[in-house]
């Protein structure tokens, strides 16, 4: 049996897969939290609970609709994004001249809220979603099996994460972003919707939590509890990547998956807290993350 | 004798709980130049600021083209046709040169084209890839003002264009807005410096406390000499 540092390489690579699939929602969900947090300034704790409403809208369109997965992958980030532009233009929108610690407060109490509901009605235990049949089985890689759909989850992100990416840096309506966070009322006065842009920009948020939802749906079951068991290590990631910080997000999720990931093969006991411990450290070396504006 | 294209009467403002303007008239004709001098805390950023809806506390009427600007939201100011250059420049850091160039949306027909900002500016084209703040203060504030032009805007407000330039830079900005003049652009400008403002200004206003004490043409600045002492300091 090949061996690397002691340890089975199909352990290793197992593990390896475990922290990319891992790291792939961190990306997403992160992806979205910068976002957010970048133009409206919003650290939106309903985060976990619209990554859990996009895992539920799948389910319930598949139980009560026959919608299968893949139409459920585009209309449940759609149906969860327009719940979020209503939130953002109906609510959200009264605190921003506020203290930042009331949008906090007011997206909490939102995730409560939308968590008890979901926890009133389905109870706390999970329900399953079945993977579609294209993407079950797995594929012999000589060294491990590597099952179709988590190999589908990486590429799936990857391939959003780089889409948002380029949207924001590359593009015309990515400029308007990128300008608005430095000041938005000139960007206003110029003769762009700001307003629209914070609810767009909350919509595409929260519905690239809900993809990250229907996309964790058939990898860890659908429970009103699944964003929030995930959202504090979500957090922890922006915190490192750098508040607001779009490609910073992205690395860093996609990298503490991978770096807890090996931490449960090489030191399975603080594989819970090596993210947080990595968050520390950076807190005090880089305050602003690895990716942010002061790094 | 036509309307102006830009006027307001008993124009007032207020930042939070301070009253900053009492009270300003003025008109500008379509194709002047004005400048309203006088010295700093007197209102003049502020006039700039409410008539372009930035300062939303305020009363009295602002209309531009024939249309009521009060109740107008800010990024439809644009689209009426104003165009606002702050005086700190307000360049994206996040952005290129190009890319600031690029942002405002065209608002009408008529705008400058990119070719012909390059040729005014060539400083701009050399350094289009640069990230905006790079840009030298000089550069900065060509770049701000390019950034309308292009939109076709036809009224500019410009917040002191001068402030903390070299005199090198302080001429070429006068040679821009003299070829703007000629380009038929109505501006309003704010400025300290009445001596610049003067090389290219059609109409002066004095303002004090939060309105207009005095208006007068170019033409009878030696006659003004004495209150523009007093009342600016110079």
């Amino acid at each position: 049996m090949t061996m690397i540092f002691g340890i089975p390489v199909q352990a290793l690579m197992g593990q390896l897969l475990v922290g990319l699939i891992n790291g792939s929602f961190y990306a997403l969900l992160s992806l979205g939290l910068a976002v957010i947090f970048g133009l409206l300034r919003v650290i939106n704790f309903a985060h976990g609970a619209q990554y859990m409403l996009g895992a539920f809208t799948a389910l319930l369109l598949l139980t009560v609709g026959g919608v299968n997965y893949w139409l459920a992958l585009v209309l449940a980030p759609l149906i969860v994004g327009l719940f979020g532009a209503v939130i953002e233009r109906t609510m959200l929108s009264r605190l921003y001249k506020l203290d930042p610690l009331y949008g906090l407060l007011f997206t909490f109490g939102l995730a409560l809220a939308i968590e008890g509901t979901f926890r009133y009605f389905y109870g706390a235990s999970g329900m399953p979603y079945a993977a579609p049949g294209a993407l079950t089985g797995a594929v012999n890689l000589g060294f491990m099996f590597l099952p179709v759909y988590r190999g589908w989850v990486v590429v799936a992100s990857l391939v959003v994460c780089l889409g948002v990416w380029f949207l924001i840096e590359k593009t015309k309506l990515g400029a308007y972003l990128r300008a608005a966070t430095e000041n938005p009322v000139l960007v206003q006065s110029f003769g762009v919707n700001v307003p629209l842009l914070l609810t767009l920009t909350y919509a595409l948020g929260a519905g690239l939590a809900a993809f990250a939802g229907v996309l964790a749906a058939p990898v860890y079951q659908v429970s009103p509890l699944m964003g929030s068991n995930l959202i504090i290590i979500v957090f922890a990631v922006v915190v490192v990547g750098g508040m607001g910080s779009i490609l910073g997000a992205i690395v860093t999720g996609y990298l503490l998956g991978v770096v807890e990931g090996l931490t449960k093969v090489f030191y399975p006991e603080a594989s819970n807290i090596v993210i947080f411990v990595i968050m520390a450290i950076v807190l005090i070396l880089r305050p602003a993350g690895l990716f942010g504006k002061d790094a | 004798m036509t309307a102006p294209l830009l006027e307001t009467a008993g124009l007032q403002a207020w930042y939070g709980e301070s009253h900053v303007l009492h009270g300003v008239d003025l008109h500008v004709n379509e194709g002047e130049m004005i400048c309203i001098l006088g010295r700093n805390g007197m209102g003049k950023t502020t006039t700039l600021r409410a008539i372009m809806g930035i300062l939303r506390k305020r009363t009295g009427r602002i209309s531009f083209a024939g249309q009521d600007m009060m109740n107008v939201p800010l990024h439809k100011t644009a689209r009426a046709g104003l165009g606002f250059v702050p005086e700190e420049r307000g360049i994206f850091a996040t952005l290129s040169v190009e890319e600031n160039l690029m942002l405002p949306p065209k608002v009408a027909d008529g705008g400058m084209s990119v070719a012909e900002i390059y040729a005014l500016f060539p400083n701009l084209l050399e350094r289009r890839n640069s990230p905006g703040t790079k840009l030298s203060g000089g550069e900065q504030q060509m770049l701000a003002m390019a950034r309308i032009l292009r939109t076709g805007a036809r009224c500019l407000l410009l917040d002191e264009p001068t402030e903390g330039l070299a005199p090198v830079i302080i001429n070429a900005i006068g040679d821009v807005l003299r070829q703007l003049k000629q380009r038929g652009m109505t501006v309003v400008l704010v400025e300290q410096n009445f001596r610049f403002a003067a090389t290219v200004a059609n109409r002066f206003y004095l303002m004090d406390h939060g309105t207009m004490t005095a208006e007068f043409p170019v033409s009878d600045l030696p006659n003004r000499m004495d209150l523009l002492h007093r009342e600016l300091g110079v």
